[in-house]
């Protein structure tokens, strides 16, 4: 291995490690934004304070998957430049404008309103505060969007030309670039993962109490609403999923080679290879347990559907099966249990045991972290499945990288991995922690607003505002014990 | 009309928009062990803790901006620039979780506070890193940055990376005095006085060196007709020093804050006049930097109308928690 060829490949673990990680805080800030604004609408409707107590309970949550995931993304705004400046240089002109874009139709306005959303009902009363928390939740969705919008085009380039100084602009149309082919798809696949995620999480967490027996009304309804969003959400996704796998067969079908371990051509219908174990070496997939004509028919919905293998293209032009065919079942698997999971509390609650059927209780806490190994999962098939291209079929992986030396990408990658790992392992424990205690009545959100020293909000928009007498004991974290400790 | 200079000037914006809001934000981490561990700290914290996220989006605008309307200045000055932004990346991390974490971790509070303050410092330590070493020029070979591993490392760079220190310090101070009250005010007025004279001290050191490094930058300034801003702008930064030391005792408490930000203007202007209009000093220029028209017009539609309604609801979040912050927080 030459010192570029270290150098690369260590780039190309940076980004994969930085942008892994950063994705798992959005996977949960999207679905957990959408699920405050529901339920503090329906606090605003029908006055239930058990709503009022839920939304504090995971907006504190929610402040803390926020803010991780604002710094993790800041380090992938700067990455493209310092690691990956041929393809900057190349596809700024219209992958840039896309995430500019984002930066001020989404980036904003999350954190322009996250501070009202956070410290601000008493200040602005509950209809503003409802606005800023809808802000939030339709920032969340607007990032998606672009950034959607940004990979899309990176897998399947439309709209594009190539200018004198070698740079890929726009042809003519921006809405060409904006919705390419597989945009559509990706964006519906991912938002949808997103929702699913967050229904495991709070689903868990209404399980985990469940089971501890704390069965307030508060974590009735948590537990209740997550498994409605499994029930419907999941079935959905794994029909969506498929369209997204039919359109990735149109453009990138080489990635759904690798995935299904096809080496060979099957010109009169491929098998499905439920398992095996697949070697890019050697072209094969050792100790088949394959069906016949199943993957024609799964793929094309035709069980004597010709399908190309590998072995149609250069070695240097293939994905890694022996990652792709992994990442994929992973996620197979993992949809098949969220719908099982969907149906059993559906069959749990028109028998009226949603409550107290403890076996799936337990099934619901061992799903909660479902959601982010499968979108972990998802993005490794779908950006591992386009190599060698970082543009598909345009800009190869190993064209698009910086001038920069092994020892200071391997430097900056051993301090992402360190950084990342103690820090984001601190706040994923504070997290638990505030699983770990049940909502309850009087629920404080986040403590330590700054406080103006004369008030001015009407007290009519403070009317059920007032938190109840303080309880429990840890959560007194705010400001007021700061002077006394120690 | 000529897009890339309108570019060019929403870009600078940005830059100087993020010093204007998460500069004080730094400098309060910055002061930070400097407050006694308690409610000042505490109150220290709550001063900013409903804005700093807004303010950082500038700096993704700063980033995301430059790789949308100068693709190539973005290719060249991030890759030249790797170690002192990855370490202010790195250093960012540790801030921005700070505002979360030190709240829900009694224990290991001193932990986080300290995670804030060095997350503060190094972030702007390689700022002010970033700026000396484009200033001084960076290496470019074709359409790529051809320097080395080290190039930004100079004397001139550490310069400008400890002013930039004294100068966030200074408007943490100073953003200290205009929301809080009593004793924590009384200390940030003090810290206000001793930072003064050191970023003054700072601004004289690289006003100096600045014509030095380069040899544009003195034509620029000592030539007609660049004399006619150089003779008056010592002038104007000594006025502008004065009013903000006198603001310190006496005025309102916001007029320290606001003084403080025109030695940064000045500066701002400065800088402005020695590098205009290269994107990369004495290499690249704007226009060799810039994104076809198509780029320019498409992101300059959504700029003009989404900008303007940014800066609405941000001053509308700075409105919601005006005032000052009091010891109580919440209750």
């Amino acid at each position: 291995m030459t010192d570029a060829d270290t150098a690369l490949l260590l780039a190309r673990c940076q980004f994969a490690f930085t942008v892994s990680f950063h994705f798992i805080f959005p996977a949960f800030s999207i679905g957990l934004a959408s699920y405050l604004a529901v339920i503090e609408a329906l606090w605003l409707k029908t006055g239930n304070a058990a709503f009022l107590n839920l939304f504090r309970y995971w907006l504190k949550i929610f402040a803390i998957v926020f803010a991780m995931g604002v710094v993790s993304g800041i380090v992938m705004s700067y990455q493209f430049g310092t690691n990956w400046s041929v393809f900057s240089d190349r596809a700024g002109p219209i992958v840039g404008p896309l995430m500019a874009y984002e930066v001020l139709a989404a980036f904003f306005l999350e954190a322009g309103f996250l501070g009202v959303m956070l410290f601000g009902m008493e200040r602005v009363g509950k209809g503003l505060h409802f606005a800023a928390t809808l802000m939030v939740a339709a920032g969340t969705a607007i990032s998606a969007f672009w950034i959607l919008s940004v990979n899309s085009w990176m897998q399947t380039p439309t709209g594009w030309t190539i200018n004198g100084q070698g740079q890929f602009v726009p042809a003519g149309s921006w809405l060409e670039i904006i919705f390419n082919p597989s945009f559509p798809y990706r964006l519906v696949h991912t938002v949808l993962a997103a929702y699913l995620t967050t229904a495991l999480v709070v689903g868990g967490v209404g399980a985990w109490h469940l089971l501890k027996g704390r069965s307030s009304p508060e974590v009735r309804k948590m537990f209740s609403m997550a498994m409605w969003m499994a029930t419907l959400v999941a079935p959905l996704q794994i029909v969506v999923g498929d369209l997204h796998g039919l359109n990735t067969m149109e453009h990138q079908p080489a990635k759904i080679m690798a995935i299904e371990g096809y080496f060979e051509s099957y010109p009169d219908g491929a098998p499905w290879i439920m398992l095996g174990i697949p070697d890019d070496e050697a072209e094969t997939v050792h100790y088949p347990i394959a069906f016949a004509k199943l993957g024609s028919l799964g793929l094309k919905h035709d069980m004597n559907a010709s399908m190309p293998g590998l072995k149609t293209l250069p070695k240097r032009d293939r994905p890694p099966s022996e990652i792709l065919f992994w990442s994929f079942r992973t996620i197979v698997a993992l949809g098949f249990l969220m719908l099982a999971l969907g149906m059993l509390s559906l069959l749990a609650r028109l028998r009226k045991r949603l409550y107290d059927w403890r076996m799936l209780h337990r099934f619901a806490l061992v799903m909660g972290p479902a959601g982010f190994v499968a979108v972990i999962a998802g993005w490794v098939t779908t950006e591992v499945g386009r190599q060698p291209w970082v543009i598909y079929h345009l800009l190869r992986t190993e064209d698009a990288v910086s001038p920069i030396a092994t020892p200071g990408v391997g430097g900056s990658l051993i301090a992402f991995v360190l950084v990342y790992f103690s820090v984001f392992s601190a706040g994923a424990l504070y997290i638990l922690r505030l699983m770990g205690r049940p909502p309850h009545a009087g629920e404080r959100g986040e403590t330590r607003a700054p406080i103006r020293t004369a008030g001015i909000t009407p007290s009519s928009a403070l009317r059920g505002l007032r938190p109840g007498p303080e309880t429990d004991g840890p959560e007194k974290n705010g400001p007021e014990g700061g002077g006394k400790e120690r | 009309m000529d897009l890339t200079i309108v570019w060019a000037f929403i870009i600078a914006f940005a830059v100087a928009a993020y010093v204007v809001m998460d500069g004080f934000d730094l400098g309060i981490g910055i002061l930070f062990p400097l407050l006694p561990v308690g409610t000042q700290r505490d109150q220290a914290m709550n001063a900013i803790a409903p804005v700093w996220d807004g303010n950082e989006t500038w700096l993704v605008l700063g980033g995301g901006g430059l790789l949308a309307a100068f693709p190539l200045a973005y290719a060249i000055i991030l890759p030249a620039l790797y170690a002192p932004l990855t370490a202010m990346l790195l250093a960012l991390i540790f801030r921005g979780v700070a505002f979360e974490f030190r709240w829900r971790d009694a224990r290991h509070r001193r932990f986080w506070d300290a995670g804030f303050f060095v997350g503060s410092i190094a972030a702007t330590f390689a700022q002010g890193i970033t700026l000396g070493a484009l200033v001084e020029g960076i290496e470019v070979s074709g359409r790529a940055y051809g320097g080395g591993w080290w190039d930004w490392l100079s004397g001139f760079s550490l310069l400008t990376g400890a002013s930039l220190v004294a100068g966030y310090a200074l408007l943490g101070a100073c953003w200290l005095i205009f929301k809080t009250e009593g004793p924590l005010q009384l200390r940030a007025r003090r810290f206000a006085r001793g930072l003064l004279p050191a970023l003054l001290g700072a601004i004289g050191l690289v006003s100096l060196a600045t014509p030095f490094v380069e040899r544009k930058y003195f034509e620029r300034w000592f030539d007609w007709p660049g004399m006619i801003v150089t003779f008056p702008m010592p002038l104007l930064v000594v006025l502008a020093a004065l009013a903000a030391w006198r603001s310190f005792d006496r005025g309102g408490d916001a007029a320290p804050f606001l003084w403080s930000l025109g030695l940064f203007g000045l500066s701002f202007v400065g800088l402005g006049i020695s590098i205009w209009p290269d994107v990369i000093p004495g290499r690249v220029s704007i226009w060799q930097a810039a994104a076809p028209y198509q780029s320019q017009l498409f992101l300059l539609i959504g700029a003009g109308a989404l900008i303007p309604l940014i800066l609405g609801y941000t001053a509308w979040s700075y409105w919601v928690f005006r005032g000052k912050v009091g010891e109580q927080g919440y209750h």
